[in-house]
């Protein structure tokens, strides 16, 4: 089994093509963080749907006349990026129960750290909109202002912060 | 011409247009690697550059693609969802990602790929995602002033930094070269021993490399096609050649009058001035949305003439040469404008004898045509006016 990865360059190549056809096909780019906004969204519904509806953040997804939150392009698409990355573990016998961590730290330590920074990552892309893909990759295809902006804060905020995270990684 | 959403692909359907992209998406993250929270932090310490590499091979590929496909006239670059920008809150929120991603090891689409695969702080990363989400819903009456702040629209980049989108494209393909070669030089210092051997040969690379460079200088002499054309039919040098069919201000009014199905108005001033006054059952099309699919039933039927109303003579023969080079057939300029229009029929001075025979029946025929279509206008308001169905803005971003 190959359990090699791909050639970044081909990979990259192949990643713009499914997001150029995300485009072409349907007119918006791909994203990630709006699943999990969705997921957010119908759990808060669940539990506490007066709350949901009254607030002035999930009340633009819930209440009277909406779609269910579930029922949103994104939630399908992050379903299908599940699918994807399975097959594609499967095929190269990369599927394995495990937490990877820089060698100086514990699997607790990276949990808590895994966690905190999904949080942050949960938070920010409220601001801007969107993560990594939806916000900066999808947004840089179609030249968009906040695609560049969001990779340049993304990035830079992680170069200068990399050097008191050290410990964590290297 | 793409997008096919909503029309012909509908938003059911484009759910599982959703799941299959997202299936590509997802592989091909696992394939690149994307699914590893050291690779991924890597690019910040220098000994993996994998994630700049695919991250700007995609978007590099997917804005080169875009741009070829506007450019043809394959796909509508304007229906395309454009992510508008919030200026602070990207910045800030970019930079609470870029803490996130340093210190969780992934970002969003990673994390649901490694958590596919099986591993368990990138379980940890979705989790905290979900709980982020959750704080930020909670205290978002809080911040709501800062979250809507600087909001500039869906601007594009190359707009923001005044120059043209060619050049940009340019600018871009080589800056992403260039770190290409930049980053195998820093890892190779870094991490000698384990610096990513790349299948391909260095030549080969390179041949790549310049490939991508000279295929971003043709896109800086290539010129956005709508653009394009709308500028060659404006130009006096091409109206002046282009051979007009008119119809003048009776004639319109009494083939309106008439009820006449062979006839279309196209108004094609601003929908705020169309608002003020529209002849009855004419469509406000302005001239960029001529390449827009709404547009192509209207323009395509051959029996039906196509007459042209505008503020001004000029732009009503610009769009006459904008459907003659669109392939569209059977249309006609009507004379003097909305204006003239207006002063002969609508709101007509006094009526100036030309010392024809026919004077006297031109004349009752104009008062005739006043009242009537007057009242014609007044119940199109009343029923609301008929604008072309504008495409149902696509959603998207996060």
């Amino acid at each position: 089994m190959n359990t090699k990865y791909m050639n970044p360059y081909l990979a990259g190549f192949f990643l713009g093509l499914v997001l150029l056809a995300t485009i072409f096909i349907t007119g918006r780019g791909l994203g990630a963080s709006g699943a999990l906004k969705s997921i957010v969204v119908a759990a808060v519904d669940v539990v506490a749907p007066a709350h949901a509806e009254s607030s002035s953040f999930y009340g633009n997804y819930v209440g009277a006349g909406k779609e269910n939150p579930l029922k949103a392009w994104l939630v399908f698409e992050v379903a299908g990026v599940l699918i994807g990355a399975f097959i594609s573990g499967l095929t190269t016998n990369r599927l394995k129960i495990v937490t990877e961590s820089g060698p100086r730290v514990s699997s607790r330590v990276r949990w808590v750290f895994a966690l905190l920074g999904g949080a942050l990552f949960g938070i920010g892309a409220q601001y801007a909109r969107g993560c990594t893909s939806g916000a900066a990759l999808s947004g840089m295809a179609v030249l968009s202002t906040a695609g560049f902006v969001a990779m340049m804060a993304i990035f830079g905020a992680g170069y200068a912060l990399a050097f008191f995270a050290r410990k964590l990684w290297i | 011409m793409g997008p096919f959403v909503p029309e012909p692909i509908s938003d059911q359907l484009n759910l599982l247009v959703a799941l299959l992209l997202g299936i590509g998406f997802g592989f091909v993250l696992e394939q690149a690697g994307f699914s590893s929270s050291r690779r991924l932090a890597g690019l910040f310490y220098g000994y993996d550059f994998t994630v700049l590499r695919v991250f700007f091979t995609a978007a590099v590929t997917a804005m080169i693609g875009v741009l070829l496909l506007g450019y043809s006239g394959l796909l509508d670059t304007d229906a395309i969802f454009v992510n508008p920008t919030w200026l602070m809150p990207t910045i800030v929120g970019g930079a609470i990602m870029g803490a996130g991603f340093i210190l969780g090891g992934y970002c969003p689409g990673t994390s649901v790929c490694a958590a596919a695969i099986g591993k368990i702080d990138a379980m940890f990363f979705v989790a905290g995602g979900l709980l982020g989400i959750l704080g930020f819903g909670e205290v978002y009456p809080l911040t709501k002033e800062f979250f809507e702040s600087s909001a500039l629209g869906p601007v594009r980049v190359y707009e923001s930094l005044g120059i043209s989108q060619g050049l940009f494209a340019f600018l871009l393909i080589a800056v992403a070269v260039m770190a290409f070669a930049l980053t195998t030089v820093i890892e190779k210092r870094v991490d000698p021993a384990h610096a990513p051997s790349l299948a391909f040969k260095h030549w080969k690379h390179i041949a790549a490399g310049a490939g991508v460079v000279i295929l971003g200088g043709i896109l800086l002499f290539l010129p956005d096609r709508r653009s394009h054309l709308i500028e060659k039919v404006s130009s006096p040098a091409y109206q002046s050649v282009l051979r007009t069919d008119y119809m003048d201000s009776d004639e319109l009014a009494f083939r309106i009058i008439d009820h006449e199905p062979r006839i279309q108005v196209v108004d094609i001033r601003t929908p705020e001035e169309f608002k003020t006054l529209s002849l009855p059952g004419s469509r406000n099309i302005p001239l960029r949305d001529f390449f827009g699919k709404e547009s192509v039933p209207v323009f395509s039927q051959r029996h039906v003439k196509k007459v042209i109303v505008g503020a001004s003579e000029d732009q009503e023969r610009a769009a006459f040469g904008l459907l003659r080079e669109l392939g569209y057939e059977n249309a006609a300029v009507l004379r003097g404008g909305i204006g003239l229009f207006s002063s002969t029929i609508l709101q007509p001075a006094a009526f100036e004898p030309t010392g024809s025979r026919w004077d006297a029946d031109v004349k009752k025929f104009r008062a005739e045509a006043k009242t009537t279509l007057l009242g014609m206008i007044e119940e199109s308001k009343k029923a609301g006016t008929k604008v072309v169905k504008k495409a149902r803005k696509i959603q998207g971003g996060c």
